[in-house]
């Protein structure tokens, strides 16, 4: 079994409550960096953890931390992201679900690193029952001196406030987030100014990922040194993973980073495998913003390696014949799933989620949903794989806010990597809409494979 | 700071108005602006959704003008911007939940309720819409029914068959067979 840092006590009973959660050792955390370290020695623990941002980009975290601005006179704050959106994402309710304590006490120990004397979660709307979870466990902790005036005598106060969304996924972008924080409509804001000089109400903010945040305790607890021994390279740690599509057992699981994709895929401590005994035909490795690659390609790289759960891994190939590890979630696809229909899916739900600030995002995303429309219901063209791409790239990079390449990213790599399908979809309108073009060669090993095995 | 006085003018009931007021207390002075998107939601919980008339009472207690509280209900997908079902089954369309049975489950409901998206049933009970992922791709196909958003996962025919016609028997939400909450 690896080793679990985040989910290790999810299973015993009551560990909801603060006093299971604190007989289990909880918020020793907290005990330890504020009796016996400054703010300094807890982000520096954090910098040597070398921990990437769990929310989708994987920045390293201490350094994020490193440049909170601290002006005279001005309150800082702390936004934990509970947003939550990310199509194939969901380990973060069951995180705040199932163990909440370690959100709100790293939520403490993180706040005292940073200065921040009032902090907030932003839990997406639609999470009524993870809020009053929240809600619940902050008034334990704040009960037991955990939070508010003078935490365990050490002089900090920390008010902690749990704020709802209204359902939009662009209100996981930490700008827009911050927007929809201050009562707005969540438009993001064009950077800089970043965040971390003037976020919140004009004022430095850090903004992280729940697991993030999750991560903290482990790594005050034990020292940066021990965390980074965990994990391969540049990605430290452990990682949930939220598994879903058809796989024999869909669910979270947190992993050790550098575990073989294969292993994950079909060993019985993780996914079980393929439902129904089919065949693995693609996956969307971390959220459906990241390129979708072939079954060939997820399980070896070109070069012939085994591919990892890893950023580094994941990333291997660029775009080209990469993806990345994005939010962690892990979406698989079997023999009997359309791409394209998919790709349409994803393009409906970029263009009902853009904002609508910037014309590429607003126009190009509808664009492609309808183009990709047309496509699966058997009334396109052979010229629409080109225009797709065309579109793909003018949104690219020309947008406010990374939503616009989250759109473009999934029908560009889907027509790299399945532009047989497309066009089988073409040539066979009638068909397209009666059944389903299958594995073609996605599942087969590359020729460059081949050869290094020779 | 907000004018106290106003409050009096307006007939949300007393106990709402107090809660409107303690979350007011998580923001910092003259940040009221950040309690409106609590305090739609406490709204819609007690009308089932958003009138007109509810909105400018918001915004005269938040001392906003009415167009601020307008330009939010509608930018956020949870607000009702007309009256719904007494239960509006929320059912998730998005590809993960796709790839397990979603859309057959859709068309399934849209059947069984017989209204089209957004419609309410004759008896006044029920509506239903698409939503996007609701972070339980794992548990697909998923529904979720407000306010208190109990979740219904990996539904089956069946599974619609007997929430739809308990929650006809109980006239409340009934409990949810959810595996993470
Ligand atoms: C469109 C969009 C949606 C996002 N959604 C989320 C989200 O739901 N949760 C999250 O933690 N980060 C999300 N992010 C990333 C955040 O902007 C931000 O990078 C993250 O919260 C930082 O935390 P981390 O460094 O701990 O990962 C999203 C980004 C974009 C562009
Ligand atoms: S890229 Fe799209 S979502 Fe992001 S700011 Fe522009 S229009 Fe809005
Ligand atoms: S796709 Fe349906 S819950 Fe995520």
């Amino acid at each position: 079994m690896a080793r679990k840092l985040l989910l290790e006590n999810v299973n015993v009973p009551g560990i909801q409550t603060f006093e299971v959660y604190r007989q289990k050792g909880g918020y020793r955390s907290v005990e330890k960096a504020l009796s016996s370290m400054s703010p300094e020695d807890v982000v520096d623990e954090v910098k040597k953890s070398g921990l990437r941002g769990r929310g989708g980009a994987g920045f390293p975290t201490g350094m994020k931390w490193s440049f909170l601005a601290k002006p005279e006179g001005k309150p800082r704050y702390l936004i934990c992201n509970a947003d939550e959106s990310e199509p194939g994402t969901f380990k973060d309710r069951y995180l705040m679900t199932h163990i909440p304590h370690l959100l709100i006490e790293g939520m403490i120990v993180s706040s005292f690193a940073l200065g921040a004397k009032t902090s907030y979660i932003y839990v997406r709307g639609e999470m009524m029952p993870q809020i009053r979870i929240l809600e619940r466990a902050i008034a334990e902790a704040k009960n037991a001196g955990f939070l508010g005036k003078n935490i365990l005598g050490s002089g900090y106060d920390l008010e902690l406030y749990v704020q709802p969304g209204g359902g939009a996924y662009i209100c996981g972008e930490e700008t827009a987030l911050i927007e929809s924080l201050e009562g707005k409509r969540g438009n993001p804001r064009i950077k800089p100014p970043f965040p971390a000089i003037s976020g919140v109400w004009g004022c430095p903010t850090v903004v992280n990922n729940v697991e993030s945040i999750a991560a903290i305790v482990p790594i005050i607890l034990d020292g940066g040194d021990e965390y980074a021994k965990i994990g391969i390279g540049r990605s430290t740690g452990t990682k949930l993973i939220s598994a879903s599509g058809n796989v024999n057992k869909p669910g979270i699981y947190e992993i050790e980073l550098g575990l073989p994709v294969e292993e994950f895929i079909y060993s019985d401590e993780f996914c079980g495998g393929i439902a129904n005994g089919k065949r693995l035909k693609a996956v969307v490795a971390g959220g459906s913003s990241v390129p979708i690659l072939p079954a060939n390609l997820i399980l070896k790289t070109v070069e012939g390696n085994a591919r990892l759960m890893s950023y580094e891994s994941l990333a291997e190939g660029g775009f080209q014949t990469g993806s990345m590890m994005g939010s962690g979630g892990f979406i698989a696809f079997d023999e009997d799933q359309c791409i394209v229909r998919n790709t349409w899916n994803f393009s409906r739900f970029y263009h009902h989620e853009s904002c609508g600030q910037c014309s590429p995002c607003r126009e190009g995303t509808g664009w492609m949903e309808k183009v990709l429309h047309r496509l699966e219901y058997g009334h396109g063209k052979m010229s629409d794989m080109d225009l797709l791409i065309d579109v793909a790239k003018k949104i690219e990079g020309n947008t406010i806010c990374p939503l616009g390449d989250a759109a473009a990213w999934p029908v560009a790599s889907a027509i790299r990597h399945f532009r047989d399908e497309f066009e089988w979809h073409v040539n066979h309108p009638k068909d397209a809409v009666e059944r389903n073009f299958g594995l073609g060669n996605y599942a087969d090993s590359l020729d460059k494979l081949v050869e290094a095995e020779n | 700071m907000l004018k106290v006085t106003e409050i009096e003018n307006i007939d949300f009931r007393v106990e709402l108005l107090e809660e409107f007021s303690e979350i007011i207390k998580r923001y910092p002075e003259g940040k009221h602006k950040a309690a409106l998107l609590p305090i739609l939601h406490l709204v819609q919980a007690e009308y089932g959704w958003l009138s007109t008339e509810s909105m400018e009472r918001v915004a005269n207690f938040l001392d906003l003008q009415p167009i601020e509280v307008f330009e939010v209900a509608t930018f956020y997908t949870m607000f009702f911007l007309k009256p719904q079902g007494q239960f509006v089954l929320e059912v998730c369309r998005t590809g993960p939940c796709c790839l397990v049975g979603a859309e057959k489950i859709i068309k399934y409901i849209e059947t069984k309720l017989g209204v089209k998206e957004g419609e309410v049933t004759s008896d006044g009970r029920f509506s239903w819409r698409g939503v996007e992922c609701l972070a339980a791709c794992g548990m697909a196909p998923v529904l979720q029914i407000g306010p208190d958003y109990t979740f219904y996962e990996n539904l089956t025919e069946e599974k619609v068959d007997q929430l739809i016609q308990d929650l006809k028997q109980n006239n409340e939400a009934i409990k949810s067979d959810s595996q993470i909450v």
